[in-house]
């Protein structure tokens, strides 16, 4: 089963994205911000991390470059959810690393389709 | 897949109000000019998480209308705009109102928009104002991607008759990308009903392109009158700006159309399903919540405590193993007494699962201190004293209400304007404080200003005019006070504004009193006054006085219980009506023979035989006559209306130490029970006197 990483500081998007992802068969473990994310990442690996990026603590883009620093996660698909006016942040995020990117407000069939993308 | 949103609504909910705590509180802290990133960005965050939440969830009113806050936010944050007065108390605004959409969505109804729009319609002038290029510039910046997106193909079902092909559209589609899709045979009728020139199918596809919506859009154009369709972007893959090879290559179409299993495929919008959805839980009308997010060390302590009880048991089970010995009942005694001690602490530990700091209602008053004192014109420093005292939920709950109607009144009333204050020699800017602590059992809430204090000569005159004491009372300082509470008594010159809304402070009191509690005041002309609250600190115990009555043991709440006294005959006289009553220091107070109201047989029925328990509730004290008084213990409540049903002139049952049920005695259904009328503090009129004195 591929393991993906959720990360999201609000809970009901956190649980929303965690139980999708588990109904459309990923073993999901999530966090709610980046520097938790960080530590659980860093425990055991991931085949893909789906992050926000307006976090306390330590927001997705950071998160994103810290990871993409890590040996372990130099190709692992990230992406990060944003809205979709929010098109500077996706410049940013690409320069950090990030593999591509999620609109915000988005459904569950919405975010199958885009995760489905990169991790089968 | 088809995913039921309802079950995240509630979390949704409640770290929605969270956030906009967050905001109220991060707002107030604010000084314009002075700006704070981290602070910015809190409030920045709570309405970001909002707004993203009620669009994924469907709320999009409130998605909506966090969308031009959020706006606005980001210009600050960003540095494009200056933080001004106007924008705080607008985003103040706009977080009130916000409560008051989620409010009605959390009870499953339609929030008004009235507000909202008007709020959204003052953000749009801001915004407008010098910022049309904001808009412009974010467009222009695009970065390359490989998009996702979802297009919804709903065509009405004579498509076929103005001569479009649904397949040429879906090749042209698949042109553009790799595309997937499924199909909504819902609106599929009956096989009889099926006419073969008429379209029932609906699909949705998901593609994956370089082109922009644009192109998409044009695709479909053709049947833009013929179908609904909507075309949502997802998301996408970045792609190097550098063109490789491989993503050159990448505009070779992949036409792989999946026609997919229909039966699994009925992909329906989430919000429809949710709005449609019948209302599973009963809806909430009032804002008390139902979950309490409970602290991990209490959770543990818990644990902890299961864990002793655990030993103890296990010490007693091999105790009660074999023969009895002397050795062993000692020990068995002992382990007894352990029982016991973990037991109590086990309760202890439960009731602090109910118990939150008092913060939860103090925080709301920075925002209404700030609020009332604009509108009053008058200079107000709100202070804070003991903010982590805990009381229980349910309590908190209930007198956050009263305590809002305290601190009006406080600043309506008793605080002067500051032309006043310097004329009284005193700090143009008043004080108010609120102070929390623990006393016995008890938690005591005092709200205090340095303001004029109680105006007594008003007071009495006002309660003369009402009817409420006669001239020729002579009253204390502090019994004028006590007179604010009787029903009907407001001494406001106007009708302001803040007060005079019809709720009185007898209203306070007896809110305060539903809850077991009470309220004093204390004041001094020119210094100031205070008020303070009683409450126990739960609803679930009681402190009870036992009485017996025959051979039932009933129980009297301790807080209302004044005094308890042997009755001298000479002073009772019977009075119109058939009720007794005792004078009593000049107190005409009716007496209540419990067990005729309960219809108790066996039980002391001469009135100098017994005791008579004097006891208070709604400002009109009467008499209970018992046999006898026996111990006071806190007990457990247990509701009869749950379990059996409401019974007049009782509040509730508990179980004694020997099993037996007991009743406590509900005073004030008692005395409507005993259909007396309100004596209040009036002198009665005396008639037949039982015995004459001497």
């Amino acid at each position: 089963m591929k393991k993906i990483l959720a990360v999201d500081d609000s809970a009901s998007m956190r649980q929303m994205v965690s139980f999708t992802l588990k109904k459309a068969g990923f073993d999901v473990t999530d966090a709610k911000d980046g520097s938790e994310a960080l530590g659980i990442a860093k425990q055991g690996t991931f085949d893909a991390v789906i992050s926000d990026v307006n976090m306390p603590i330590m927001d997705g883009i950071t998160l994103i470059r810290e990871l993409r620093a890590l040996p372990e996660y130099k190709f692992t698909p990230m992406l990060m959810l944003t809205t979709e006016s929010g098109l500077d942040k996706k410049t940013e995020g690409k320069a950090a690393g990030a593999t591509g990117w999620i609109v915000k407000p988005f459904n569950p069939e919405q975010l199958l389709a885009v995760i489905k993308k990169v991790i089968r | 897949m088809s995913i039921d949103l309802s079950q995240f609504f509630e979390v949704f909910f409640e770290e929605s109000f969270e956030g906009l705590d967050a905001m109220e509180a991060e707002l107030l802290n604010l000084e314009p000019g002075d700006l704070d990133s981290e602070t910015i960005n809190t409030i920045f965050r709570a309405a970001h998480s909002i707004k993203g939440g009620s669009g994924t969830f469907g709320f999009n009113s409130v998605a909506d209308f966090t969308h031009v806050l959020e706006t606005l936010l980001d210009q600050i944050r960003n540095g494009e705009r200056n933080l001004e007065t106007i924008h705080v108390n607008l985003l103040l605004k706009s977080v009130d109102c916000l409560r008051e959409m989620l409010g009605a969505l959390q009870s499953e109804q339609e929030p008004d928009l009235t507000e909202s729009n008007v709020l959204k319609a003052e953000f749009e002038i801001i915004l407008n104002i010098s910022h049309d290029e904001t808009k412009e510039s974010n467009t222009s910046v695009n970065t390359k991607s490989l998009d996702t997106y979802q297009v919804d193909f709903k065509p009405l079902h004579h498509l076929f008759k103005t001569g479009n092909e649904p397949l040429y559209l879906f090749s042209e589609l698949a042109d553009l990308g790799e595309c997937s899709v499924s199909s909504d045979l819902t609106d599929l009728p009956d096989i009889h009903d099926i006419q073969p020139d008429e379209c029932y199918i609906a699909w949705t596809f998901f593609v994956e392109t370089h082109e922009d919506d644009n192109k998409i859009k044009e695709i479909f154009e053709w049947v833009e009158d013929d179908a609904k369709i909507e075309i949502t972007l997802c998301g996408g893959l970045f792609e190097d700006d550098e063109p490789t090879p491989e993503t050159t290559a990448a505009p070779e179409p992949k036409t792989t159309v999946k026609e997919s299993n229909p039966e699994s495929e009925t992909v329906k919008a989430p919000t429809k399903e949710a709005s449609n959805e019948p209302a599973k839980k009963p809806a909430k009308t009032s804002g008390e919540s139902t979950s309490i997010r409970v602290g991990i060390d209490k959770v543990d302590s818990l644990i902890n405590m299961v864990g002793e009880l655990v030993i103890t048991q296990a010490m007693l089970t091999q105790l009660g193993e074999g023969d009895m010995t002397e050795n062993k009942q000692m020990a068995l005694k002992e382990g007894l007494a352990q029982l016991a001690h973990n037991t109590r602490d086990l309760q202890e530990s439960v009731m602090r699962i109910r118990m939150m700091p008092i913060s939860f209602v103090f925080s709301r008053f920075p925002r209404l201190v700030r609020d009332i004192s604009q509108k009053l014109n008058k200079e107000v420093e709100l202070k804070l004293i003991g903010e982590t005292t805990e009381l229980d939920k349910t309590v908190m709950e209930k007198i956050s209400d009263p305590m809002v109607h305290l601190v009006r009144n406080s600043l309506d009333h008793g605080l002067e304007t500051p032309e006043h204050r310097i004329e009284a020699g005193k700090e143009p800017v008043g004080k108010v404080t609120l102070n929390a602590f623990h006393q016995g059992g008890n938690i005591v809430i005092e709200i205090m200003d340095d303001g004029n204090g109680l105006n007594t000569d008003k007071i009495q005159s006002k309660a003369i005019e009402k009817g409420l004491i006669h001239e020729d009372d002579s009253l204390t300082d502090d019994e004028i006070n006590d007179l604010i509470f009787l029903p009907g008594f407001s001494t406001a010159d106007a009708v302001s504004d803040l007060s005079g809304r019809g709720v009185g402070m007898d209203v306070v009191k007896r809110n305060i009193h539903a809850l077991n509690g009470s309220i004093d005041v204390t004041s001094e002309r020119g210094k100031g006054s205070t008020f303070t609250i009683r409450l126990p600190l739960t609803l679930a115990i009681l402190d009870g006085q036992l009485v017996t009555l025959g051979k039932h043991t009933y129980i009297v709440p301790l807080i209302s219980i004044v005094e308890s006294l042997q009755v001298d005959l000479k002073q009772v006289n019977c009075v119109g009506g058939g009720v007794d009553v005792l004078r009593l220091r000049d107190e005409y107070i009716p007496i209540l023979r419990l067990f005729q109201i309960f219809n108790h047989t066996g039980a002391i029925e001469e009135l100098d035989k017994g005791l008579l328990v004097i006891v208070e509730s709604d400002n009109q004290k009467v008499g209970l006559l018992v046999d006898d008084l026996l111990a006071q213990q806190q007990v457990v409540i247990k509701s009869l209306e749950a379990n059996y049903q409401k019974v007049d002139g009782v509040s509730g049952a508990t179980i004694l130490g020997d099993g037996r049920v007991s009743l406590i005695v509900d005073i004030s259904g008692l005395i409507k029970l005993a259909g007396l009328k309100r004596a209040g503090s009036q002198k009665l009129a005396i008639d037949n006197p039982m015995l004459e004195p001497g």
